[in-house]
């Protein structure tokens, strides 16, 4: 038994496998902010052709190639990027639109295309769609790895086309199929694409090598290439623990006669897991986690749409004159000119007569996404009733907001730190999973709880959404931002955030839970120039009722 | 790829395939939503369908599929009248796809090279007669959602724009998928769904193992794979060709009539729709099951995919609205 690939070896065979069969592994997740190691990569990569997240549909499938058109006096269609079936280069990918990722999806779900998605996500949450993400067959994150572990990568072109040649006939030992398939689930992999994907990268890992049959080596190292980076949230990381004993036992099955008893080829699943296991970067399955939900807030509806001028739901153009940050609407003007051409038509040849009457300015509307912030007050005694009031006020939103797409947020504050229970989201179904169990009790770190909506509300705005922050406390804040014990310093922390809010101008609403009005907590209204309520008994049809009304629905 | 993976070789996913096939039946169900995760063959069963699904008459070159020539919209321009057969098309309807796409618009071609004001159809127009497939139907933006809603209650496509004034029909059936983790639908758009399935990913390894197997057969073996299946497919298609013909002579007894009212009241659900989907799917599903006359039996087997998602969402309801049918119906249909 061999040790797990070290970062780079990874890196080696995942090119490698790009390059033997692109269309089997159906692509890669590059992970890593843009460094030296990730040129490395890239350079070894045969590509030319690059996409990014703006791309519209006439390059990517085709369509009328207007200049073309124009200069030559009759229709010239200009061929999509993706018409061909050679590999593809997203950049930016973890700004790809959940649009453009359906496409590509559908795209890949065809035999033969090959897409290398290059993900400089800073944050966990930004990252690629989940449909995307799904599909590509192999993942590589560069985060971690060191420049002085690293090489420049040179695949020999003749191993790569004798792999190529004998990829069709490599074998796949009994039982292979289903030690990656019990092994995914164990991990808590729910779809099925991803064994698929790891059999297919076995296979090209196999050929590449010169097995004959893929080996148990050979079958590990696609199982860390292919599964380790789709484990499911952090509660399916403990099931999946638990999982890894039922399933293991069931090639060992009695009635199953598919699988060889004696033959030192059979694969013990939990060796494979192990394996998997151990090429997960710590906190990998957390960042993933986070990034999922994230991921969904970003790719429901127009929450994506970002501020500016230039974007937004396009609306009817209007006749104008560009200039003064108005863009004129080509396609608009065209059809505009187009119906009298005939007549305007002169001898001297099929030139496109354009009037001013005939421009047309873009215009858009923007719709932004509100999402509500709650920091709640988890601590002490009083914090189990407080927190099932304000899980109760957060479904009660979301089940009134889908005809509004507001989205919400739940950051729960307790102890020394605050912990994000809910990242932005507008399903009921995950909102309800992830608030089953809401911890409580400890100290109050007021600041801290600020300071993460604070955070939260920066990235919601970020991704062109509008946050309001609710803070529900009772105000005595005792936990600096440090995490000491003092109460003058979290005070002081809590109001340096407070001002911090205010400065970004994010409206906010302060509730006051406490039994008698707390002065701190007006003052910390004050200062967030926010409306203060005290609601001694808050319960959450109350809370929802004044939400909303603080939020202007 | 040439040829989509076939109907009968999905493991599993009986609800899926089963809410399918009656929407062949008879059309006037109005579509299936499928929900679940990804990676459970959501796309490759609406894919296969359109494999499945029996051919139709049209006449050659029309935009809209028209079944006799004198329906051929005044707008194509030219006389059409060859009949041809040809599939049931099932149209994808993309995320982002634009509103010029979906609907139609003058067409561009035309105008810049013969300097014509011609209408160039949309998706809308593709998919009459047949399916319009949407893939992540739960982050499709509002305003193709609102085209659709219009369009999916009148059966009909009203293009006003840009100096056009075009009308087609466009009837089909609509099927959407997605996760429901990455948004809730509108309840005016879940509504035009006739039928609604969650899948899971199957839950033992075995179930999973054989999905793997005969997807790896289907890459690498496909001939063989394909010759194998291709029959099962054929006789899907005879029994829905059969049962489509069956339907128009099955005997409603007025208790099933009066069953499929009891259990939209005690389920609460909004407005007729779902006495009428309900009685439909029954109708399909006794037709599709050789049936003579239908009976309580074939509307508990089609109750939850038809209401589950016409009830009120009570967000304090831990269980899902579709364990509520289950519920309801053990109690009003016993």
């Amino acid at each position: 038994m061999s040790e797990p690939l070290t970062p780079w070896d990874r890196a080696e065979a995942a090119l490698a496998v790009l390059a033997v069969d692109p269309a089997g592994a159906k692509g890669l997740w590059l992970r890593g902010r843009s460094s030296p190691v990730r040129d490395r990569v890239i350079a070894a990569l045969p590509l030319a052709r690059r996409v990014h997240p703006g791309i519209d549909d006439t390059a990517l499938f085709g369509g009328v190639d207007l200049a073309a058109t124009l200069a030559a006096g009759h229709l010239v269609r200009s061929a999509g990027l993706l018409a061909v079936s050679a590999p593809v280069v997203l950049t930016m990918a973890e700004r790809c639109p959940a649009g453009l990722s359906a496409r590509l999806s559908r795209w890949l779900d065809e035999r033969g295309p090959c897409l290398v998605a290059l993900d400089e996500g800073a944050e966990p949450e930004e990252t690629l769609p989940g449909a995307l993400a799904d599909r590509l067959g192999l993942f590589l994150d560069l985060g971690e790895v060191p420049w002085s572990e690293t090489g420049p990568v040179v695949l020999d072109p003749e191993q790569v086309g004798r792999a190529r040649l004998v990829l069709g006939l490599v074998r796949l030992p009994a039982g292979a199929l289903a030690s990656l398939t019990s092994v995914a689930y164990a991990m808590g992999i729910a779809s099925l694409r991803a064994p698929l994907l790891a059999l297919a990268v076995a296979r090209a890992l196999a050929a590449w090598r010169g097995e004959a049959e893929v080996s148990e080596e050979t079958l590990r190292h696609a199982a860390e290439l292919t599964l380790a980076h789709r484990g499911d949230l952090p509660e399916g990381a403990e099931e999946a623990e638990e999982e890894a004993e039922e399933p293991a036992p069931a090639p060992d099955d009695p009635g199953d006669d598919r699988q060889p008893q004696s033959q030192q080829d059979l694969l013990p699943d939990e060796i494979l897991l192990e394996a998997v296991r151990a090429s997960l970067p710590a906190g990998l399955l957390e960042q993933l986690a986070a990034g999922k939900a994230a991921r969904s807030a970003k790719g429901s509806g127009s929450g994506a749409v970002r501020k500016g001028n230039h974007r937004g739901r396009p609306m009817p153009s209007l006749p104008g004159v560009p200039g003064s940050g108005k863009r004129i609407d080509l396609v608009a003007t065209l059809r505009a000119a187009a119906p009298w051409q005939a007549l305007r038509r002169r001898s001297d040849g099929p030139r496109l007569e354009i009037r001013k009457s005939d421009l047309r300015l873009k215009r858009y509307q923007e719709s932004s996404d509100r999402v509500l912030i709650f920091a709640v007050d988890a601590s002490g005694s009083s914090a189990f009733a407080r927190l099932a009031e304000a899980k109760g006020a957060v479904e009660l939103l979301l089940a009134q907001a889908y005809a509004r797409r507001d989205h919400v947020a739940l950051i729960a504050f307790r102890g020394v730190k605050a912990d994000l229970i809910l990242p932005p989201t507008r399903s009921l179904v995950q909102t309800k999973r992830r608030l089953t169990a809401l911890p409580g009790g400890g100290g109050t770190p007021l600041a801290a709880g600020l300071k993460m909506a604070f955070e939260l509300a920066m990235q919601a705005r970020a991704r062109g959404m509008t946050p309001t922050v609710a803070l529900l406390t009772d105000g005595r804040g005792n936990i600096a931002l440090d995490g000491t014990a003092n109460r003058d310093m979290a005070e002081a922390d809590s109001l340096t955030v407070a001002r911090a809010l205010r400065a970004a101008g994010f409206p906010g609403l302060v509730i006051d839970i406490a039994n008698r009005p707390q002065p701190a907590l007006r003052r910390l209204a004050e200062v967030l120039d926010a409306p203060y309520l005290a609601l001694p008994r808050a319960d959450a049809g109350r809370l929802t009722a004044v939400l909303q009304a603080a939020m202007g629905a | 790829m040439s040829q989509p993976f076939p109907f009968s070789a999905i493991v599993g996913q009986e609800a899926m395939k089963q809410a399918m096939v009656l929407t062949a039946i008879d059309p006037g169900i109005g579509g299936v939503l499928v929900f679940g995760d990804r990676g459970t063959g959501k796309s490759t069963a609406v894919r296969a369908l359109a494999a499945l699904l029996p051919e139709i008459m049209a006449v050659e070159g029309c935009p809209v599929n028209s079944a006799r020539p004198e329906d051929v919209p005044d707008w194509v321009g030219v006389k059409l009248s060859k009949m041809i057969k040809r599939p049931t098309p099932v149209i994808d309807l993309p995320l982002g796809a634009t509103e010029d796409r979906v609907v139609g618009a003058l067409d561009i071609e035309r105008a810049l090279t013969r300097g014509e004001k011609a209408f160039e159809p949309g998706l809308l127009a593709r998919a009459n007669r047949g399916y319009l497939y949407i893939d992540e139907v739960n982050l499709l933006e509002d305003h193709i959602v609102d085209l659709l809603l219009d369009v999916a209650q009148s059966g009909e496509n009203v293009v006003e724009r840009e100096g056009l004034s075009i009308r087609h029909p466009a009837r089909f059936v609509l099927v959407g998928s997605g996760n429901p983790e990455e948004g809730e639908l509108r309840p005016q758009l879940l509504d035009r769904f006739g039928l609604s399935v969650e899948v899971v990913s199957p839950r033992d390894v075995e179930t999973r193992v054989e999905v793997m197997r005969r997807r790896d057969a289907y890459e690498n073996d496909n001939a063989a794979f394909m010759k194998k299946w291709r029959v099962k497919d054929a006789g899907l298609r005879k029994a829905i060709l059969a049962a489509r013909a069956a339907v128009p002579l099955l005997k409603t007894p007025g208790a099933v009539l009066h069953d499929c009212a009891s259990l939209c009241i005690a389920l609460g659900s909004d407005g007729l729709r779902g006495e009428l989907t309900l009685l439909r799917a029954a109708r399909a599903q006794a037709a599709f099951e050789g049936a003579l006359v239908v009976t309580r039996g074939h509307l508990k087997t089609v109750a939850t995919s038809a209401l589950s998602h016409r009830l009120r969402r009570d967000p304090l309801d831990e269980a899902g609205s579709g364990s509520r049918v289950a519920r309801i119906l053990a109690e009003t249909l016993p």
